[in-house]
Formats: structure tokens, C-alpha cells, sequence
């Protein structure tokens, strides 16, 4: 077993983990944030992307041993419990940006991730190229590129990073 | 994934202690490779040593007339570099290409050309601009490096810490992706050196990263696409899987090798 200390979502976290335990089950299983899924389990989807030290990456391709010592923000972490949702959240509710709603927890940390990374002004062409490690088998995207545009917009006038 | 035990060093000096002390230990730096096999079974290290609080293995710099980029140097990292892309246009564009941009976040290039899968990108990269890959016992050369399907001359207790690139007069890698795993069904450099020119295939290759050689006599004569106009590769030894047929590969790295010459002029 390995003793793991990292801080979730803005709290101070450890663990005694088995160093085969990845990232995403340390979250789901350990934390109970499963508001990070595991889609397809072999790096491709996207459904369990997080942000570790502010930079997305695959939960589900991460040793959670490897996240040691690190700062790691999921879903449950972009908005405080109650308080109004993040920017990119709510342009996810206004412009339906999700059907089903698995993969939306990945995406929006992806879009989270991308305006830290482009900007808040960011072409439907650019967000499209940006999502490809995240699938959707419900909107047809759409709608998500629309969220995301939208959403980057908003978050330059919003103290929710 | 089969049980492991976790050793985190901080040099290359320990690092390289516990391979030898640990038989059938494998480094991981990204795991964004051997992460996904180890979940498959399909390896099972007993050891696993992490790089990842290995300090000055992910540096960017030119020395002399060469770019040295760190083994534990992320796609990310080597794709955003303004160094890179100002010496090499051409290796920034070819880590851009790689996975997602969650995968650039994590994956190395050390990792990346010390698995040698046949469809990843930078050993194309590294064929064909002649970089030297340094380890922590000795400088090796890319023919000697690369040693067919996911063998390298690496030795149980080398690790690669960096990579010399010489910085070529024009260079281009155009890559035609698998759509669903986003790896190289054929990837090609074209880099034109002061010597010579340099023409790679990856993800066609059953063997692994390739040079056409016919392709590269052309290009001396000629840096254009036109020089390359009515070659063809042999289809022979290519891969053939659900994705495409060697005979498609074979086509593919003549359009793309075209399309590279155009992007390598283009840009100078």
C-alpha cells in the first residue's frame, strides 16, 4: 500500500492506496466524487477528464500514486455546493449542450481547460479540433460547441476560473 | 492491472539502481503508454519506477546548432515550446499531431521513442533529422536505436535523458490519423539536411519507423513534390489491418511524402 496526500477540489486529501489504484477510482471510490466517469477505460473518451495541477488529463490513464503531492479539480470543484454553477456549467444548460450527460462531466472540464489555454475567443473550428479525446454519442456535438463558445465568452466575466 | 511495487527516485543515478536491482522493472514517466497495457494485462511489471520527481529531465534548449529536448518533456510541452518552434517548426507541429490534448499533457517524448510502437510519431521524427538519443550510459544513433516492433537498443538499465536534434535546413511531418486512436495509420518526415535529404514512414511499417530511400535520392536532385511524381513504394512489408491494406499504406506515403516536400517549402 501506498500513502498518497493531494488537494481535491481545494481540500486537503489522503489515502492508503494500493499503487495499482487509478486516479479516477481514488476520486470515484475513495473521495465518492463520481461526478468523474469512466467511459471507455482506454484513454480515448474523455469522460473522465480532471485537472491536475490545472492542465486536463485522462483520470483513468493516472496512477493515483502518481497524483502524490499534486492539486487535482474535478467536476464537483468547478462550483461550491449551492452557490451558482461555473460559467461553462451553465452554458452547458442553456444551450443544451448534453443529452444523456455521461460525457458531459469530461467535456466541460476539457472546455475548462481550453479557455485557460486559448482564450475566451475561440472559433467553432478550434473547439471542434480541441475536443477530440472527448466523445459524445448522444448530441452530435453540436450543441457542446455551441456551450463551449459560449461559455468561454462567459468566463471572462466571471471570477470562477 | 496486476499488482506492482511503487518506487518514486529522484535521480537518474537511483532510477537507474532500481532497474538493476529490480529484474523486469519498467520507468514510467507520462504512463499514457504503459499505463493502458498494464490495464489490458498485457504487461505486468512487478516493479514500476516513476520519473515523474526526477528533476532537469524536461528541459528545452538549443546548444550549438542542435535542439536538446528532455526525455521527460511533454507533448504539450514540446509543442507549445517557442524554442521548438522556432528551430524545428516541423517537431513542434509533429507533438500537436499526438493523441488529444489531454494525452499532450502527460505523454513523453522519452517514453513515446522508448516503447517504439510502430505507429507513434516521433521516431519518425528522430529517423529522419538524425537526432541522437542520449542515455545515462551512452549517445546512440537512431539506425541503431530503433531494432524492429517495440524493441530499442535500450539496455535493462538505460534511460533515455534527452535527445539531440539537429535543426534541419527545411522539415515537414504530415500524418494520416487513425480516427478512433488517433495514432499514425502512415505518418512521413521529410527533412532536408545540409548533407542529404530524409524521407520516414511511420505506422506503415511492420518493422517500425522506415526511410524510403528512392523518395530521398529524388529530393537531392530536387526538393519539390514533382521530383517524387510517378514513385511508388512497394506495398511489400507494410502493414495490413481493418484500418487499411498495405497497397493503401504504400499509396498513402507517396501523397503524403508530396504533401510534406510542399509544407517543408512552404514554410522556409
Amino acid at each position: 500500500m501506498a500513502k498518497i496526500s493531494m488537494i481535491v477540489n481545494g481540500n486537503q486529501v489522503s489515502g492508503n492506496v494500493d499503487p495499482r489504484t487509478l486516479l479516477v477510482q481514488f476520486l470515484r471510490e475513495n473521495l465518492r466524487l463520481t461526478g468523474t466517469h469512466v467511459g471507455c477505460d482506454t484513454s480515448q473518451c474523455g469522460a473522465c477528464v480532471v485537472h491536475l495541477d490545472g492542465k486536463a488529463v485522462k483520470s483513468c490513464t493516472t496512477l493515483a500514486v502518481m497524483a502524490d503531492g499534486h492539486a487535482v479539480t474535478t467536476i464537483e470543484g468547478l462550483a461550491a455546493d449551492g452557490a451558482p454553477l461555473h460559467p461553462m456549467q451553465e452554458a452547458f444548460r442553456e444551450h443544451h449542450g448534453l443529452q444523456c450527460g455521461f460525457c458531459t462531466p469530461g467535456m466541460i472540464m476539457t472546455a475548462v481547460d481550453l479557455v485557460h489555454r486559448k482564450g475566451h475567443d475561440l472559433s467553432d473550428h478550434l473547439i471542434r479540433e480541441e475536443l477530440e479525446g472527448n466523445l459524445c454519442r448522444c448530441t452530435g456535438y453540436q450543441n457542446i460547441v455551441q456551450s463551449i463558445a459560449a461559455g468561454a465568452k462567459a468566463m471572462a466575466n466571471s471570477d470562477l476560473a | 492491472m496486476y499488482e506492482f511495487k511503487y518506487h518514486r527516485p529522484a535521480t537518474v543515478r537511483q532510477a537507474a539502481n532500481l532497474l538493476i536491482k529490480n529484474e523486469d522493472a519498467k520507468l514510467i514517466a507520462g504512463g499514457h503508454t504503459l499505463v493502458p497495457v498494464m490495464k489490458q494485462r498485457l504487461a505486468a511489471p512487478p516493479h514500476i519506477i516513476d520519473l515523474s520527481h526526477v528533476e532537469g529531465l524536461d528541459g528545452i534548449e538549443i546548444k550549438g546548432r542542435s535542439l536538446v529536448i528532455g526525455a521527460t518533456a511533454t507533448h504539450a510541452t514540446v509543442a507549445n515550446s517557442p524554442v521548438v518552434g522556432e528551430a524545428l517548426p516541423a517537431l513542434a507541429e509533429l507533438a500537436a499531431l499526438i493523441g488529444d490534448p489531454a494525452v499532450r499533457h502527460k505523454g513523453t517524448i522519452g517514453g513515446s521513442l522508448a516503447n517504439n510502437d510502430p505507429t507513434a510519431d516521433y521516431p519518425a521524427a528522430v529517423l529522419a533529422l538524425g537526432a541522437t538519443i542520449v542515455t545515462n550510459k551512452r549517445k546512440l544513433k537512431p539506425e541503431e536505436f530503433f531494432q524492429g516492433l517495440f524493441t530499442t537498443a535500450l539496455e535493462a538499465d538505460e534511460i533515455i535523458t534527452k535527445v539531440l536534434f539537429p535543426v534541419a535546413k527545411k522539415a515537414a511531418y504530415v500524418k494520416f490519423r487513425n480516427q478512433a486512436s488517433r495514432y499514425a495509420l502512415v505518418g512521413v518526415f521529410v527533412a532536408k539536411r545540409p548533407s542529404d535529404v530524409r524521407v520516414t514512414v511511420t505506422g506503415a511499417g511492420s518493422e517500425g519507423v522506415f526511410r524510403v530511400t528512392a523518395f530521398e535520392e529524388a529530393l537531392k536532385k530536387r526538393f519539390s513534390p514533382k521530383a517524387l511524381e510517378g514513385l511508388t513504394v512497394p506495398a511489400d512489408g507494410l502493414n495490413s489491418d481493418l484500418h487499411g491494406s498495405a497497397e493503401y499504406r504504400a499509396h498513402l506515403i507517396g501523397v503524403l511524402a508530396r504533401r510534406a516536400v510542399e509544407a517543408a517549402n512552404n514554410r522556409a
